[in-house]
């Protein structure tokens, strides 16, 4: 039996996520593992914002920020469960998406990275002046999602790292798979078609303004969860989440990845994740190997790693 | 029977230069109307301006008596206008049957949230999509290619692909940007049938084509531009003795052609 691409990308996730830790020498790799997948989820967004729409954003940290900020101040200033927060965070994000790209959306190439860039640095900038409500530059407090007592109390006593890996694995297997249901549906078709040819796609009928905007707005959830989890799993949050380093991140995982499949965009998440802890070795190199490596990528294998990697196999076998 | 579309001193002005002037023609279903005209006359302006891709400067446009004048070219698809490109507007890293599928755009969309969660209804969509492509795909001799990745397709065959995927919309007129350009002898009466079997069945058909025997076998009515003017229009037989079109057009043409 031939397995669906679909079918066969969510077994491997699956299958990583699960057992992954068989491995893990430490109880540290869980949080590790948990980074990842807090990448792995912006990044799943980008997949279908770039890889999918072939449309730019660097700015989609600001959404992370807007994520991250609802699960700090929602409980403190609405009393709203942290859960609920994260909730209210992608709602209010994918608001703004809607209002931001409805005019910006019109931009083509690097006229829409300059437009969106502006976007993240103004959420950026409105999270380190705001004190007396963000605390500014040195962050304030994440109240606890509360999950994992209640976990505790049902008899599934897991670790602090432990909770946050299983958690966020299983959104990032929500997330690839709705990501991969909208790549073979037809508004995934209409818009991959607007990536191929814009102007064909407008005369086969694509409202291509409205299809864009949709691509966005479900993009920037994507961030404002991934922002969400990563604010509740550290308790405490900085406005450097919805930096514009924050933002060149998230597209950086998705193109050495391969911005064009889940996989290949988590893969880069993960290496891009886990890269600096072993570039630790190379000290105060650390920045420039990283950089050499990106480029070489880039030079040699301009698909993203994964697809490349895939190719090089499909080869082998003919 | 009445106009479908009815195109009236369409102009448009490129920095000052007149590339369309005043150019006027109607097409009825199941006529096929042929623009020709030597390199520079302004057709694809032309088309471009009747499907919407250019916001024309001067004149009208009515599609079944509505005035669609400058209408986005998403609209224009919604009321039964289709088309082809002169240079291919393929979807390159779609497969051959997604590519026909995009074509079906109009009848299988649906709330993004449905695809999101590929509920039933999304489901349901997209396999109607899908075995309305397989069908065209069938027509134009594509069937077996279904699965290939569209960029790697023959030029001939990416011809073809793009008139599937323009009938895909059902049109009630299909505006057609030179289809036979760059086909051998074999491939060219194959699109030179299919479109007159797309025209018996009631479809209108406006034809961009260099090529003239397939222009005077197929063509009901010929309009010839040159430097952006219509200088001639009529029967094929009518247009071939006019002594203008001569000079401006079949003149080099049917001297090389013979030569």
């Amino acid at each position: 039996m031939k397995l669906s691409p679909k079918t066969a990308t969510l077994l491997v996730l699956v299958l990583l996520i699960a057992l992954s830790p068989l491995l893990f020498p430490s109880g540290y790799y869980y949080r590790v593992g948990a980074l990842i997948f807090v990448n792995a989820i912006a990044v799943t967004g980008i997949v279908i914002l770039t890889g999918y729409a072939g449309q730019i954003s660097l700015g989609h940290a600001g959404f992370a920020g807007i994520g991250a900020y609802a699960c700090a101040l929602a409980p403190v200033h609405l009393g709203l469960h942290p859960g609920l927060a994260m909730v209210l965070g992608a709602v209010i994000s994918g608001l703004m998406a809607f209002l931001v790209g409805r005019p910006i959306l019109r931009l083509k190439g690097y006229y829409l990275g300059v437009a969106t860039l502006g976007f993240g640095i103004l959420i950026s900038m409105v999270l380190n002046n705001e004190r007396q409500l963000t605390g500014g530059p040195d962050g304030m407090e994440v109240p606890d999602l509360g999950l994992r007592g209640l976990l505790k109390d049902a008899g599934l006593d897991l670790t602090n790292g432990q909770f946050w890996y299983w958690f966020c694995g299983i959104a990032v297997i929500i997330g690839a798979w709705l990501a991969l249901n909208l790549f073979n549906s037809p508004s995934g078709r209409a818009l991959r078609a607007l990536h191929g040819s814009e102007v064909a796609a407008r005369t086969v009928g694509v409202d291509v303004t409205r299809l864009k905007l949709q691509a966005f707005v479900i993009s920037a959830v994507y961030a404002s969860v991934s922002g969400s989890l990563l604010a509740l799993q550290n308790k405490f949050i900085t406005p450097d989440v919805a930096g514009f380093m924050h933002s060149i991140e998230m597209v950086t995982m998705a193109v050495l990845g391969g911005v064009g499949s889940v996989l290949g965009a988590i893969f880069g998440a993960a290496v891009l994740t886990l890269l600096p802890q072993v570039l630790t070795v190379f000290a105060e190199y650390e920045q420039m190997v990283l950089g050499l490596v990106m480029m070489l990528v880039m030079i040699f294998l301009p698909q993203g790693l994964l697809p490349s990697i895939l190719r090089r196999f499909r080869r082998g076998d003919e | 029977m009445s106009a479908l579309l009815t195109v009236e001193g369409l102009g448009i002005s490129f920095g000052g230069l007149k590339a369309v002037d005043e150019v006027g023609f109607a097409v009825r279903p199941g006529e096929i109307v042929s623009i020709i005209g030597p390199n520079g006359a302004g057709k694809t302006t032309l088309f471009n301006m009747i499907s919407g891709v250019y916001l024309p400067g001067r004149g009208r446009v009515t599609l079944n008596g509505e005035d669609v004048t400058g209408m986005e070219p998403h609209l224009l698809a919604a009321r039964g206008l289709s088309r082809t490109f002169q240079n291919l507007q393929i979807f390159q890293s779609m497969t051959v049957l997604e590519n026909v599928m995009a074509g079906f755009h109009l009848k299988e969309r649906g709330p993004v949230l449905a695809d999101l969660f590929n509920l039933p209804s999304s489901r349901r969509r997209a396999a109607e999509a899908a075995s309305g492509a397989i069908e065209l795909l069938a027509r134009v001799g594509l069937d077996k290619a279904a699965g290939r990745e569209a960029g790697n397709l023959s030029y001939g065959a990416l011809k073809r692909l793009e008139i599937a995927r323009a009938l895909a919309l059902s049109p009630r007129i299909l505006l057609l940007d030179e289809p036979a350009a760059g086909c051998n002898a074999v491939e060219t009466e194959e699109i030179d049938h299919l479109i007159a079997e797309v025209a018996r069945s009631g479809v209108a058909i406006l034809l961009v084509e260099h090529d003239m025997k397939m222009v005077m076998r197929i063509s009901n009515h010929v309009v010839v531009l040159d430097h952006g003017q219509k200088i001639a229009e009529g029967d094929p037989a009518k247009i071939s003795r006019d002594p203008a079109v001569i000079a401006a057009y079949l003149g080099t043409e049917a001297a090389d052609a013979e030569g």
